[in-house]
C-alpha cells in the first residue's frame, strides 16, 4: 500500500442541561468548553500541540479535525484522542458550573443526528493524485460507500412523522440525497467535490467523503478508513471500474440502512441484484487480488483479514459482532436494555440510550461503559490514545506543526497556524511553510 | 408535554426469563452472565434515570457542516 495522507473531521453534538433555577446560557457553557482546550481564551479556532484543529462550527457545536496521518491506525488513535480532549474539557466545564452554583452538566456526543432530524457530519479526507480522472474514481467508489455502512454504520433510532420508531444501520445514510455535489447541508452527497488539498494543487487533490457515520467502535472506525484506502488504491490503479455500479445508489443506501437483517438486495446497472455483504465481498476480493499481486505488507494483510472476518460474521449474524461493529454493539445494547427494563423502542429512556451511547464522557457515555467492562474489541490502547492527545503523528508534517505549537505555548509566544504554515506573531514574524504533508522534517 | 404521557415506561413484576437447566457449572456461568448484565443495566439506569424525555427533546443542534 502506498503512503497516503488521511484525516477525519468530526462534528460533535453539544447539549447543556440546566437542572437548577438559575438561568445560564448554553453558549456560555460552550465557551467554557473551548476555554479548556484553546491556548487563547478568546479563540474559537485553534491548532493543538498534537497537530489537530478544533473549532466552533456554525450551529454552536465543536468540530475536531485529526492531524494529517499516513497510517490508518494513526487515524483511529487521533480520532479517539479528539474524543478524549473533549471529554476532559467537558469534565472541566462541569466543575466550573458546580463552583458557580449552577446545577447542570454538558454533554458532548460523537454522533450525527439530533432529535429534530438535523444531521452533522463525520468528513473523511483522502489525498489523491491530481491526475486521476475524478468521475471514473467516483463512479467506481460509490457502490463501496453505499454498502460500507454494514461495517462502519453507527446504528441509531429514527422516529417517523407518525411517531413510529425504528432502528437503522446508518442514521447518516438517510440524510444523503445525491451521489456527488458541492453541497454539505442542503442536498448532501456521498462524495463532496470540495477540493482543498492543503498541499501542491498541481500534484494532489482532496477526496472529501461525507457519507460516513462517526464511530465509537475502534474496529468500525479502523475499517471505515482502512477499507476505503485499500479500495481507493485499487481504483487508482485502474481496477474495479464500474462493474458494481448501482441503478439507484441513493435508494440503495436507504434500503441497506433500513435493513439490519442484511438480506435486502439492491439492483445494479447490469440488472443483477446483490446484498450489501455481496457487494462488499466483491470489493474485498478485488483488493485481495490486487494486494497479493503487489506482495502485501503485513499491515495490509491484517486489514484484509479483519475485513473478511467481519463480512463472514455479518453473513451469519455472529455473536462476536456485538463486541466489534458499532451498529451491532448498539443494537444489542438497546435490546438488552429494553428486555431487562421492559421498555419499547418508542420510550424516552430508549431514545436517551441511543444518544448516550455516543457521549464522550468516560462515566456517562454508554459505549465507554461497555469499554470499561471489557465488552468491546479494541484497536488502540489507552496509553497510545493519551499520547495522541498531546503528541503529533511522527511521520507527517503534523509533527512539525505540533512541535512548533508546543514550543510557542511554552514560551508564551502568540502564533497563527494553518494546515500549510505557521507564523510567530512577535517581530520578526518568523514564518514556517510546510506545503508537503508527507514531509516530517524541517525543509 | 402531552407527548410525555404517551411514553410511560412499561415495567412489569414478573420475569420472563426461564430458569436454566443443566449442570452446576452451566448454571453458575449463566448466573454470572446475568449478574454482569444486570450490573450494566443498573449502570445504564444511573445515566438515564433523570428526565429522559426532557433530555431527548432538548437535544437539538442548529446545523453545521
Amino acid at each position: 500500500m502506498h503512503r497516503r495522507i488521511i484525516g477525519l473531521e468530526s462534528e460533535y453534538g453539544f447539549l447543556f442541561i440546566n437542572r437548577g433555577e438559575r438561568i445560564f446560557p448554553s453558549e456560555r457553557a460552550l465557551e467554557y468548553l473551548f476555554q479548556g482546550i484553546m491556548p487563547n481564551s478568546w479563540s474559537r479556532d485553534a491548532f493543538l500541540p498534537n497537530g489537530a484543529r478544533i473549532y466552533q462550527d456554525t450551529g454552536s457545536h465543536p468540530e475536531y479535525s485529526t492531524p494529517e496521518c499516513d497510517s490508518v491506525r494513526d487515524v483511529v488513535l487521533f480520532d479517539k484522542a479528539g474524543e478524549r480532549i473533549l471529554s476532559k474539557a467537558a469534565e472541566r466545564v462541569d466543575r466550573l458550573l458546580l463552583r458557580e452554583g449552577i446545577e447542570g452538566e454538558v454533554h458532548v456526543l460523537k454522533n450525527n443526528t439530533d432529535s429534530a432530524g438535523n444531521s452533522y457530519g463525520c468528513h473523511e479526507n483522502y489525498l489523491i493524485d491530481r491526475n486521476v480522472t475524478f468521475w471514473r474514481l467516483s463512479r467506481s467508489l460509490i457502490p463501496f460507500f453505499v454498502t460500507r455502512q454494514i461495517v462502519s454504520g453507527a446504528g441509531g433510532l429514527v422516529r417517523d412523522s407518525e411517531d413510529h420508531v425504528r432502528f437503522v444501520i446508518s442514521p447518516r445514510a438517510l440524510h444523503i440525497r445525491e451521489k456527488i455535489s458541492c453541497s454539505t447541508t442542503s442536498s448532501r452527497p456521498i462524495i463532496n467535490t470540495r477540493d482543498e488539498p492543503h498541499s501542491d494543487p498541481q500534484k494532489y487533490r482532496r477526496l472529501h467523503i461525507i457519507v460516513g457515520d462517526s464511530n465509537m467502535s475502534e474496529v468500525s472506525d479502523l475499517l471505515k478508513v482502512a477499507t476505503t484506502s485499500l479500495v481507493l488504491e485499487v481504483v487508482e490503479a485502474g481496477g474495479i471500474s464500474d462493474r458494481l455500479s448501482l441503478e439507484d445508489p441513493i435508494a440503495a443506501i436507504r434500503t441497506i440502512s433500513e435493513d439490519p437483517s442484511l438480506s435486502a438486495r439492491v439492483r445494479l446497472e447490469s440488472g443483477k441484484e446483490m446484498t450489501a455483504i455481496e457487494i462488499q465481498r466483491a470489493y474485498l476480493e478485488a483488493c485481495q487480488e490486487y494486494f497479493v499481486r503487489e506482495k502485501t505488507e503485513d499491515s495490509v494483510r491484517d486489514i484484509l483479514n479483519l475485513w473478511e472476518k467481519i463480512l463472514g460474521e455479518l453473513s451469519r449474524d455472529d455473536e462476536s459482532l456485538g463486541r466489534e461493529i458499532d451498529w451491532v454493539i448498539k443494537r444489542r445494547l438497546l435490546e438488552r436494555y429494553m428486555k431487562g427494563r421492559h421498555h419499547g423502542l418508542d420510550d424516552p429512556e430508549t431514545a436517551m440510550l441511543d444518544y448516550q451511547y455516543h457521549d464522550v464522557d468516560e462515566k456517562r457515555g454508554l459505549y465507554n461503559l461497555l469499554l470499561r467492562q471489557g465488552e468491546v474489541a479494541r484497536i488502540a490502547s489507552d496509553r497510545e490514545i493519551d499520547a495522541a492527545m498531546v503528541s503529533p503523528p511522527r511521520t507527517t508534517r503534523a509533527r512539525l506543526r505540533g512541535e512548533h505549537i508546543r514550543a510557542a505555548l511554552a514560551d508564551h509566544r502568540s502564533f497563527t497556524a494553518d494546515w500549510t504554515y505557521m507564523r510567530l506573531n512577535d517581530t520578526p514574524q518568523e514564518t514556517f511553510f510546510w506545503m508537503d504533508p508527507f514531509c516530517a522534517t524541517e525543509p | 408535554m402531552s407527548q410525555r404521557t404517551k411514553h410511560t415506561p412499561k415495567r412489569e413484576e414478573t420475569s420472563p426469563e426461564p430458569e436454566e437447566k443443566g449442570g452446576e457449572a452451566a448454571t453458575e456461568r449463566a448466573k454470572k452472565v446475568r449478574e454482569e448484565a444486570d450490573d450494566i443495566l443498573d449502570k445504564i439506569d444511573e445515566v438515564l434515570e433523570k428526565n429522559a424525555a426532557g433530555f431527548v427533546k432538548s437535544f437539538i443542534q442548529k446545523g453545521g457542516e
